[in-house]
């Protein structure tokens, strides 16, 4: 896929398949395309040229079966993390407050906290942007960035988490600079620099050196 | 396929409660409402019989220009946090998202009518000579032209570096006639001089047409980069 903003070209022809019921780690420097990619999986990004497919299906077709976390939080400052979660339940048509209790509880939040999001740490945010993500139990999960400004405790608390979603068969993409956090936990780590793939490998630290 | 009743039901019902929190759009709105009654009143001195020529325009043209203010919020708060990329990547309908919006809008600027109305009978001390209950069906169908096409017009100029700017240039040429029924409808009314049944038909069409219009275009605003 191409991905142009006007005259500047994000993604330069990405031609990847990925295995599903993986952890895929994207990295690479800022510029390199990373995000860009991850938003036209998740149907936010139309390419200029080229088509993705998901689960054999286009990216919009297939959003019921993906879960999206960006960098910034995409929940309502004013509402609570529970009212929030029960607003964003409703539009995939999960209608269970003990689906949205327990989403909660699963990344180590309180569902009875009744302030604003907005007064949440960073680290609870982020927290929250992934409950919100993992809401309706999406079998791709797009994940923008998931442990910046988290301390290493919660973070690693995340990747625990992400592993064994991925166990249970998921599919995870998850972009970061933060490599050394999915070491042992991620698939495959998947380098892009100038809005191309350069490498997928095994390990972080092979991939720094090629 | 997500039910289109209940995401709308559950945005309107959102809209509402982060409404009740801030205030935003509905204290802005009432503020500038009061600040042109009070400028109108200190710049015109009329006559009771003048007052029901005029006043018609002047209501209008302080609730148009009020509805700007709450068109606009509606959609800022969708872009703090990138809230609106979430609607986006779900399978809720587009056009109930829509809706949610404007019928959250008629119901703030209706609000605002039904607070600023009284003030505008007792500034200008009008008496209706015509029939009073016409001008349910003209405020009614009115703000909903008002509404559906600001929210429509927020939505488009979304992405645009002055949006608070973009939107009146885009919604008030397009409102023209809805402005000019609801001005006249309202003035035969009140001076009770000419029917106003030609008025609210012109209205009721106006609303058909372009709620229509935006429904069919909505999904592709909303999913525009």
């Amino acid at each position: 896929m191409i991905k142009q903003f006007g005259r500047f070209a994000a993604l330069r022809g990405v031609s990847a398949e990925f295995d599903p019921g993986r952890l895929h780690a994207i990295l690479g420097d800022n510029g390199a395309g990373k995000t860009t990619l991850l938003r036209g999986l998740a149907g936010l990004a139309q390419p200029t040229q080229g088509t993705i497919s998901i689960f054999g299906k286009s990216p919009r077709d297939a959003c019921r079966e993906i879960g999206y976390m960006a960098h910034p939080s995409l929940l309502y400052d004013e509402m609570s993390g529970m009212e929030n979660l029960r607003y964003f339940a409703g539009l995939y048509g999960v209608v269970s407050n003990a689906r949205c209790e327990e989403v909660i509880r699963s990344v180590g939040l309180d569902p009875e906290l009744t302030r604003g999001v907005g007064q949440y740490s960073q680290g609870m945010r982020q927290r929250m942007s992934l409950a919100r993500a993992i809401l309706h139990d999406p079998r791709l999960l797009l994940l923008d960035e998931p442990f910046s400004n988290v301390d290493i405790h919660s973070a690693r608390e995340m990747v625990g988490l992400l592993r064994g979603m991925r166990d249970a068969g998921k599919t995870i993409f998850v972009v970061t600079h933060q490599a050394m956090l999915l070491e042992g936990a991620a698939d495959e780590f998947v380098w892009m620099q100038a809005g191309q793939i350069v490498a997928r490998t095994a390990t972080a630290e092979r991939g720094r050196a090629q | 396929m997500t039910s289109f009743w209940a995401v709308l039901s559950a945005t309107l019902v959102k809209d509402i409660r982060l409404e009740w929190r801030s205030k935003d759009a509905l204290n802005s709105m009432l503020f500038f409402s009061l600040l042109v009654v009070v400028i109108f009143v200190f710049s015109f001195d009329p006559l009771a019989e003048e007052s029901r020529h005029i006043v018609g325009g002047l209501v209008w043209v302080a609730f148009l220009f009020a509805a700007v203010v709450a068109l606009n919020q509606t959609w800022a708060r969708e872009l703090r946090n990138q809230v609106l990329d979430a609607y986006r990547v779900s399978p809720a309908p587009a056009n109930a998202l829509f809706l949610a919006k404007s019928v959250g809008n008629f119901l703030f600027v209706s609000v605002l009518e039904a607070l600023m109305t009284p003030l505008f009978i007792v500034f200008y001390n009008l008496h209706v000579l015509g029939p009073a209950w016409q001008l349910i069906p003209i405020a009614l169908l009115g703000t909903w032209a008002l509404v559906v096409n600001g929210t429509f017009f927020a939505a488009m100029s979304l992405r645009t570096r002055n949006r608070e700017i973009m939107l009146p240039l885009l919604l008030f040429p397009i409102s023209i006639p809805a402005v000019l029924g609801m001005v006249a409808g309202t003035t035969a009314v009140l001076t009770g001089e000419n029917s106003a049944h030609f008025y609210i038909v012109l209205l009721l069409t106006y609303d058909v047409v372009f709620t229509t219009a935006s429904l069919a275009l909505f999904g592709t605003i909303l999913h525009a980069e």
